[in-house]
C-alpha cells in the first residue's frame, strides 16, 4: 500500500499567543512549533499499515522553510520519504487553494490512501482532508478510529457523537481524516533519527505547481475572546486560593 | 436571495444542533433582510418537514430520496449541490456535526466555494455578513468575510445559538427529489453501534472532578483522583487523558464523550478546547485551575486558580478535608 501522510506545522501547543501590530493573525516571529497532533496520529497509523501490509509512507507538508524540522521528526519516526511544498505566506491560501496545492503535489504520486489529520490546532477548519479528496476524486472518510484492510478496499470505523461509531466500506484509493488517539504514538530511535539525514525530502513550490493563493474568505480582525461569564480569580499562594475555594463553593456557590 | 439551512435528523431523529441552526438562519435573515428557508434530507422526511412546516420560514424542503436512507457524503453532496442550483440562496448554513464535518466541504468543493466552518457568531456590516469563528483551540477569535460570490456556506458550533429562540410561524413543504444513482455512491456505511453498555455514568454525578494535559503523566491521576475521593466526586478527563490510555474512554467528556451537567465541576489542567467545552459548560458551578492564565476555561469558569495544579489540588484537597471535619 502507498500511503500520502498529510502533516502540518503548526505552533507548540503551550505557546502564549499575542495578535499582531496588524490584528491579522498572531505574532509569530518567537513561536516555537511542533508537529498539529492529530496529524501525528494519521502519521502513526500510516506508519502501522505500512508494517502490516507492506508498501511506503511518504509524509507531505505545506509550510515555509522552517517546517523542515516537522517533516525531518516523520522520516525520523519511518516515513520513507517527504514532499515539501515550500510556502512562506500560507495565510494567503485559504482551505480551498491550498488543497489545490496539495493535490498538485500529489498529481504524479497515485496515492493508494491518503491520511490526515481531522482538523488542525491553529486555524482548526477541519475541511483540509474532505477538499482534497474532492479535488483528487476520491471516496473519503472522516474522523477515523480504525483502518483495516479487505478485499477490493478498506474498512473504517468512522466516530460519532454521544459514543456511537459506524463502519464505513469502501474501495482505494481513498482518503481519510484521522481522529487523535486511534493508536498509540511511537518515539523517533536513534537509528531512525539517523537515517531519517539520508531520506529524499523533494522540494516544491507552488509556481512549481501551477497553483495561486487565493482566498474565497478573509481575516479582518483576529483578537482576544470577550470572556462570557464572569469568572472570579482566587488570588494568592496555593494554601491561599485553596482556602478562598472552599469558602466560595461552601457558602457563596453552596455546593459543599 | 434568501438563507438556507441544511438541517439534520436520523430515522425522524432531529439533530439537537439543527434549532441552534435554524434560529441562526432566522437572526441572520433577520440582519439582512432576507426570507429562510430549511431543508431536511432522507427517504422519507415528512414528518420533520411538517415540524419545519409550523417555524417562521418562507419555505420547507423536503428533500426525498431512497439513495438518501442512510447518510453517505457522496449521496449527500450530490443531492444538496441539485438543491442549491435550484433554491439559489445566498446563505447556506449547517449544524458544525460530525456528518456535516464530512460532507459540507465537499459540497462546498463541488461548487468552487469555501465554508466557514464552526460559527460563533455573526453580525451584518455594510449589507454582508461578518461571521466569527475560533482559532487557537479557542484560544482567539477571528472576524471573517467572504471575499467571492455567493453561495457563502457557513457551518454553526453546538451550542453558539439557542435553540429556545427559534420564531414559530408557518411554512409550505416542497418536495424535492434530486436525480441519484446508486453507482455514483462509493461508500458503504454500516450499522451504526456503541462500544459497550457504558459502565460509568456521569450524566448522574453531582460533582465531576475532570482532568486534562496539565497533569503531564499517568502517574500523577491519583493526584486528582485524591480530590475527587474526598470531595465524592466521580473523576472524569478531556479527550488527551483518554487517547493517551491514562483513564478509560468511558470517563471522557466533551463532543466525542458525555455531555454533563452536574452541580459541581473542576477542570484540572484543562486549557478548554470548544470539544471539551461543549460537553461541560451546561455545569452549574465550574472550577478551573490552570497556569495559563488565557485559557479558554477561564471563559466559562465560575472560579479560577491560575496556578500550579500540582500545589493547588493537594492544598485543596487539604482545605476540604478540614471543612468536612
Amino acid at each position: 500500500m502507498k500511503i500520502v501522510v498529510c502533516i502540518k506545522q503548526v505552533p507548540s501547543r503551550d505557546s502564549v499567543l499575542r495578535v499582531n501590530t496588524a490584528g491579522t493573525w498572531i505574532q509569530d516571529s518567537d513561536l516555537t512549533y511542533e508537529i498539529n497532533e492529530p496529524d501525528a496520529y494519521a502519521l502513526e497509523e500510516g506508519l502501522q499499515l505500512k508494517e502490516k501490509h507492506g508498501g511506503e509512507v511518504v509524509a507531505l507538508c505545506a509550510g515555509p522553510a522552517g517546517a523542515a524540522q516537522t517533516i525531518r521528526e516523520a522520516l525520523a519516526k519511518g516515513a520513507d520519504r517527504a514532499l515539501h511544498i515550500e510556502e512562506a505566506n500560507l495565510a494567503a491560501y485559504d482551505p480551498l487553494s491550498l488543497a489545490r496545492l496539495i493535490a498538485a503535489a500529489l498529481a504524479t504520486e497515485k496515492p493508494d490512501l491518503v491520511l490526515t489529520g481531522l482538523q488542525s490546532d491553529d486555524l482548526g477548519y477541519g475541511q483540509t482532508g474532505v477538499i482534497l479528496a474532492q479535488l483528487l476524486g476520491l471516496p473519503h472518510a472522516t474522523i477515523i478510529m480504525q483502518v483495516e484492510k479487505q478485499d477490493g478496499g478498506i474498512r473504517v470505523k468512522r466516530e460519532l457523537e454521544d459514543g456511537w461509531f459506524q463502519h464505513v466500506e469502501m474501495p482505494v484509493p481513498a482518503l481519510l481524516t484521522i481522529q487523535s488517539g486511534i493508536n498509540k504514538l511511537r518515539y523517533a530511535t536513534l537509528m531512525g533519527i539517523k537515517k531519517a539525514k539520508t531520506k529524499e525530502v523533494k522540494r516544491l513550490t507552488a509556481a512549481e505547481l501551477g497553483v495561486a493563493p487565493a482566498a474565497a474568505i478573509r481575516f479582518e480582525r483576529v483578537y482576544l475572546p470577550e470572556k462570557s461569564k464572569h469568572t472570579q480569580i482566587l488570588e494568592g499562594l496555593p494554601k491561599e486560593a485553596a482556602v478562598k475555594l472552599v469558602e466560595k463553593l461552601k457558602f457563596e456557590a453552596r455546593v459543599l | 436571495m434568501s438563507i438556507l439551512a441544511i438541517l439534520e435528523q436520523r430515522a425522524g431523529a432531529w439533530h439537537r444542533m439543527s434549532w441552534e441552526t435554524l434560529a441562526a438562519a432566522q437572526q441572520l435573515g433577520a440582519d439582512l433582510g432576507q426570507p429562510v428557508r430549511a431543508a431536511v434530507a432522507g427517504d422519507e422526511v415528512s414528518t420533520p418537514a411538517a415540524e419545519l412546516s409550523a417555524k417562521q420560514l418562507e419555505r420547507v424542503y423536503a428533500v426525498e430520496h431512497a439513495l438518501l436512507a442512510n447518510y453517505t457524503p457522496d449521496g449527500y453532496t450530490a443531492a444538496l449541490e441539485q438543491l442549491i442550483a435550484a433554491a439559489q440562496p445566498q446563505v447556506v448554513l449547517f449544524p458544525h456535526t460530525y456528518q456535516v464535518r464530512d460532507f459540507a466541504p465537499k459540497l462546498a468543493t463541488a461548487l468552487g466555494r469555501v465554508l466557514v466552518s464552526d460559527v460563533v457568531a455573526h453580525r451584518v456590516d455594510g449589507g454582508a455578513p461578518v461571521l466569527v469563528r475560533q482559532l487557537f483551540q479557542g484560544k482567539m477569535n477571528v472576524d471573517v468575510r467572504f471575499a467571492g460570490g455567493p453561495p457563502f456556506f457557513a457551518s454553526v458550533q453546538a451550542g453558539a445559538y439557542r435553540a429556545d429562540k427559534v420564531v414559530a410561524g408557518s411554512a409550505t413543504v416542497e418536495r424535492f427529489v434530486p436525480e441519484l444513482t446508486a453507482a455514483a455512491i462509493r461508500t458503504k456505511p454500516l450499522e451504526l453501534f456503541r462500544e459497550s453498555q457504558r459502565a460509568v455514568d456521569l450524566t448522574a454525578a453531582e460533582i465531576i472532578v475532570s482532568v486534562g494535559r496539565g497533569i503531564k503523566e499517568a502517574e500523577n491521576i491519583p493526584i486528582v483522583q485524591k480530590l475527587a475521593d474526598v470531595l465524592g466526586a466521580e473523576l472524569a478527563a478531556s479527550r488527551p487523558i483518554c487517547d493517551n490510555g491514562w483513564l478509560p474512554m468511558e470517563r471522557q467528556v466533551g463532543s466525542s464523550g458525555q455531555t454533563v451537567s452536574p452541580k459541581l465541576y473542576l477542570a484540572v489542567g484543562i486549557s478548554g478546547a470548544i470539544q471539551h467545552l461543549v460537553g461541560m459548560k451546561g455545569s452549574k458551578t465550574i472550577v478551573a485551575i490552570n497556569k495559563d492564565a488565557e485559557a479558554p476555561i477561564f471563559e466559562v469558569a465560575d472560579y479560577g486558580i491560575v496556578g500550579d495544579l500540582f500545589q493547588v489540588v493537594p492544598a485543596l484537597v487539604e482545605e476540604i478535608q478540614k471543612a468536612k471535619g
